[in-house]
């Protein structure tokens, strides 16, 4: 066996022991399955731990059905190793196992006769993922796509005694599969125009036409499916009524990784397939996505804000952070990129974590309302720690990773534009705050409860509780899962290593003819600088000034109307009533109607294509 | 006109957005996102169309007769099988979204906003 | 949204897109072009190995890694689709009771259920010569099968459809084609990769792998399928809703 027969063991893997739990789960003791979904999700972190090693000194090929390429193009399916999709697999293999560890003790008894239907579908899930993540081939990679979206809707509404997660999971696979049948247009007009299928052969073939409305539209068609997993503006809706309403583990993986995949299937995409001479020119893919990063940040920081349901606010702040992501990858430099994906590790393990803390509220209170849930959690000092500390490197606090991401995208970002990293730290800021201000409410009791938040809003109460036994203690893996996130979110801020591997994948990311010249059979490219990612002073300092800003805001928010001398009430008073004008708008427009959601796609694809057709 | 099949394509796609943007019942936008997604159907086999071509069969047809693309017809099988298995799903989650909230009119469908 | 406000927003999109789609079209080959190096290229491969149905060879072979995602996606489905479908806790489940069906109904019926049973297995078979293959006969198998509800009733479907073993059976057939890749990684020729002799052209022995993934996608398929189909069937046949979920109800 080669290091090459570790791509398809990905998918494999955590395929067969999908089928092991779904053929025998009904017949098996709860401890069997959870040996046999723990023992698969190890089994894929050793393959791509493996693989990782294996993709050190250039990217690990596998022609699938050992249809090697003739004359540069195969008839086959490739899948490509590189150190970025690995990384981005083995993400995903991390949180499945965390997750899978978490729900031991979850659900208090499984719905008889579906006994082994959850952790069979955490591992297709987890399959999808990695397929995803491995693939060199773009149908292949609207096969895994798929895959990923069929289990995650299925996922969400698992709760079917409540209409809410229906709700949000019918929202979630309309809006989905509509943008993915989007993609399936687009890859037809590839097609059509290059009459091949791989990422590297429809690269290479686009370099012989010129870039007219017919790559313009299968760029923007393409890209559609995938904007919507990242939950760009306006693509993001269907976000926040599917994360806050999925049951807590399947949130920890939808906020932690998949939607961070929509954002690197974009990169991969366009840097593989569209970026080549006569392609989309690169001044206006970054133009315009980081533009679209930036309204996504914006957007989803303020909404974050304005949340009292905590998995809401939590899905807001994914919003708000793959917003910057995008502007991330939309710099197009191994800087951006090294960045991006040290911010989309460090994230992965502080809103997994949060998320699982806060499925703890949820288990104990059946609520996860931030002022009904006032002060009554101040039995639970741990969890609260837990949830401040997830705040905080949310903030973008050194040393997390999250920070250290935040840090060196900045840099990258104030060579490009120099009011970005005002961006990131406003929405670091504001999505920490919100946290923070949560922790202080409902760990703490600090402050007063509002009851009565104008406008519309999604109350946090009357949820299925998911476990069933409401005087038992906490399960010792719910409070140690989200701690040994947290700590691997920081030791992505604190090891160098760490930093310095993620640099080098950045860099060899963005080697286009390499890829194309593996994928092709053909000869190692040579390898890109590694860019510098490393603490700076400015980093630390920025950090800092993040995490303190989200810090006033909680505080000014819980005591804000307190304070003994007037300016400060006058103050509070202002900010009051700007919410209302502006931002009361805007929440109108998250109105969970479907037909909203259809309108602003399609909205989002018009926008799109005018402003890339400008550009071309 | 060369292009009219791609064009029906185009076509069937804004047909199936129209009723998911209008639709009164969630059940009817299911069926509209099965509209949307014969889009793809047609457009894929559009393209892989060849003037003259018989089906990529070789069982009755001499190995060196000319067929139309067999990729496409590969590619829309795959096409298919998703959709209806996906669209089996969404059904699923209808049916209990009905039974818990006593309607699918996606303007009564207020749980979740803000 | 207002209605007005959401159908405009539309409407003005679908503008811009019918616009641009139909200058894309324009930059299109034009329907009917000689030229798919792909499907050209598709054509010699799985004439080398010695399928003579192109597509299956596609499906099945150079794209098999597809299929398996594919299938993934329906083994997923009908797992999600059923535990979705499950009666909810305040549900009970009743037994449909015997309906009067007209004996020329049930002739009808126990003559064309076999027969379309054996014709969803010729259609599994001959995947790899003509046009058919797993998911086609799985998909003529399942379908069949329910002529038993059609031409009887609800009870003689039960009888004729062990669900438990019709469980099993997809998620084995599933497993299996993941199984099936791993026999070319075990002969030391990599995933997927096809270990059987291919066979003489237009055989039904022909094209390697081809037949037997084909098989245990048919059987995937048509258990998958009448299981999925159980779910719903059960929900509206078996499944009493208690009236306090009814609420609301403005049927």
């Amino acid at each position: 066996m080669t290091t090459a027969d570790l791509l398809p063991l990905a998918v494999a893997v955590p395929l067969l022991g999908a089928v092991l739990l779904a053929a025998a789960g009904n017949r098996l003791p709860r401890l069997a399955r959870d040996v046999i979904v723990t023992v698969a999700a190890a089994a894929v972190l050793a393959d791509l731990v493996a693989l990782w090693h294996g993709s050190a000194h250039g990217r690990v090929v596998n022609w699938l059905g050992g249809y090697r390429p003739r004359h540069g193009v195969s008839v086959g399916i490739v899948l490509v190793g590189d150190r970025t999709g690995v990384a981005v697999a083995l993400l995903a293999a991390l949180l499945v196992l965390a997750v899978v560890c978490y729900s031991w003790r979850y659900f208090a008894e499984p719905p008889a006769r579906h006994a082994g239907t959850f952790p069979a579908l955490i591992l297709l899930f987890e399959a999808g993922m990695c397929g995803f993540a491995l693939t060199g081939d773009l149908f292949d990679a609207f096969v895994f796509f798929e895959l990923m979206g069929t289990v995650a809707y299925a996922l969400t509404g698992y709760h079917i005694e409540d209409p809410r997660p229906l709700q949000g999971a019918l929202t979630f696979g309309v809006v989905n599969s509509l943008a993915a049948y989007a993609t399936l247009l687009g890859i037809g007009l590839l097609y059509a125009r290059t009459g091949e299928l791989g990422f590297a052969s429809i690269g290479a073939a686009l370099e012989g036409h010129r870039a007219d409305a017919l790559l313009v539209t299968a760029f923007v068609l393409v890209l559609t499916g995938l904007l919507v997993k990242a939950a760009v503006v306006p693509f993001h809706f269907w976000l926040p009524d599917a994360h806050s309403v999925a049951p807590t583990p399947v949130c920890m993986l939808l906020s932690g990784v998949m939607v961070e995949l929509g954002v690197y299937g974009v990169a991969r995409v366009y840097t593989v397939v569209f970026a080549g001479p006569h392609g989309i020119p690169h001044g206006a893919f970054r133009d315009t996505f980081v533009g679209f990063g930036v309204l996504t940040a914006l957007t989803g920081a303020v909404m974050c804000w304005q949340q009292r349901h905590l998995k809401r606010m939590l899905a807001f702040s994914t919003i708000a952070h793959v917003g910057l992501f995008l502007t991330g990858v939309a710099l197009l430099t191994p800087q951006g990129l090294a960045g991006t994906a040290l911010y989309v590790a460090g994230h992965a393990g502080a809103k997994a974590a949060l998320f699982g803390v806060t499925g703890v509220l949820l288990d104990r209170y059946g609520s996860v309302d931030e002022d009904t849930l006032h002060g009554r959690a101040r039995e639970l000092p741990l969890a609260g720690v837990l949830f401040t500390l997830g705040g905080l490197a949310l903030a973008g606090l050194p040393p997390f990773g999250l920070g250290l991401g935040k840090a060196v995208a900045e840099h990258a970002a104030a060579a490009d534009l120099r009011w970005l990293p005002a961006v990131f730290v406003a929405v670091s800021a504001a999505t920490g705050g919100a946290v923070l201000r949560a922790a202080l409410h409902v760990f703490a009791g600090a402050g007063t409860a509002d009851h009565h938040r104008p406008g519309p809003q999604a109350t946090g109460d009357a949820e299925e509780p998911e476990i069933r036994e409401a005087s038992r203690r906490v399960p010792a893996p719910m409070l140690v899962v989200p701690a040994v996130l947290l700590a691997g979110s920081l030791a992505v801020g604190v090891l160098p290593a760490v930093a310095h591997a993620l640099a080098g994948a950045a860099a060899s990311f963005t080697d286009r003819a390499g890829y194309l010249s593996a994928a092709a059979d053909g000869p190692a490219g040579r390898t890109n600088p590694v860019p510098q990612a490393g603490w700076t002073t400015e980093g630390v300092l920025l950090g800092c000034l993040s995490a303190l800003l989200a810090v006033a805001c909680a505080a000014g928010s819980v005591w804000g109307a307190k304070v003994p001398w007037p300016a400060g009430r006058r103050a509070a008073l202002t900010v009051r009533t700007a919410s209302r004008r502006v931002i009361l708008p805007l929440r109108r427009l998250h109105s969970g109607h479907l037909g909203d959601y259809v309108s602003w796609l399609a909205g989002g694809i018009a926008v799109l294509l005018l402003v890339l057709l400008a550009q071309v | 006109m060369t292009i009219l099949p791609y064009l029906a394509a185009g076509w069937i796609f804004l047909a199936g957005l129209y009723g998911m943007v209008t639709s009164r019942n969630i059940i009817r936008t299911i069926g509209c996102l099965s509209v949307a997604q014969s889009a793809t159907y047609v457009l894929l086999l559009a393209i892989g169309y060849r003037r003259g071509g018989t089906a990529p069969v070789f069982s009755d047809a001499s190995p060196r007769s000319r067929v139309v693309d067999p990729v496409v017809q590969a590619l829309t099988l795959t096409d298919v099988v998703v959709g209806a298995t996906v669209t089996a799903l969404l059904l699923a989650l209808a049916i209990q979204l009905r039974k818990r909230h006593g309607t699918l009119d996606p303007d009564a469908l207020t749980g979740l906003k803000g | 949204m207002s209605r007005t406000a959401r159908v405009g927003l539309f409407l003005a999109a679908a503008a811009v897109f019918a616009v641009v789609f139909t200058l894309a079209c324009t930059g299109l080959p034009h329907f009917g072009a000689a030229s798919h190096p792909y499907g050209t290229r598709a054509v010699a491969a799985a004439l080398r190995h010695r399928t003579a149905n192109v597509i299956s060879s596609v499906n099945f072979d150079q794209r098999a890694f597809d299929t398996l995602g594919e299938e993934s996606i329906l083994f997923a489905s009908v797992l999600g689709a059923v535990a979705l479908l499950r009666p909810a806790r305040d549900e009970r489940e009743s037994s449909p009771l015997p309906l009067r069906v007209p004996p020329s109904t049930r002739l009808i019926g126990a003559i064309l259920l076999p027969l379309t049973l054996l014709t969803g297995v010729y259609i599994v078979a001959h995947g790899q010569l003509s046009p058919g293959g797993g998911f086609q006969g799985g998909v003529v198998l399942a379908t069949g099968l329910h002529l038993a509800y059609v031409a009887a009733d609800y009870r003689a479907l039960r009888r004729v459809r062990p669900l438990v073993v019709l469980e099993v059976a997809d998620a084995v057939a599933a497993g299996a084609f993941a199984l099936l890749g791993l026999a070319g990684l075990i002969a030391g020729s990599g995933y997927l990769r096809n270990v059987l002799p291919l066979g003489t052209f237009n055989q039904l022995s022909s094209g390697g792998l081809v037949p037997v993934i084909n098989a245990a996608v048919g059987l995937e398929v048509g258990s998958g399928l009448v299981v999925l189909l159980a779910g719903f069937l059960d929900q509206a046949v078996e499944i009493d809703t208690p009236p306090a979920a009814q609420d609301g109800d403005r049927a």
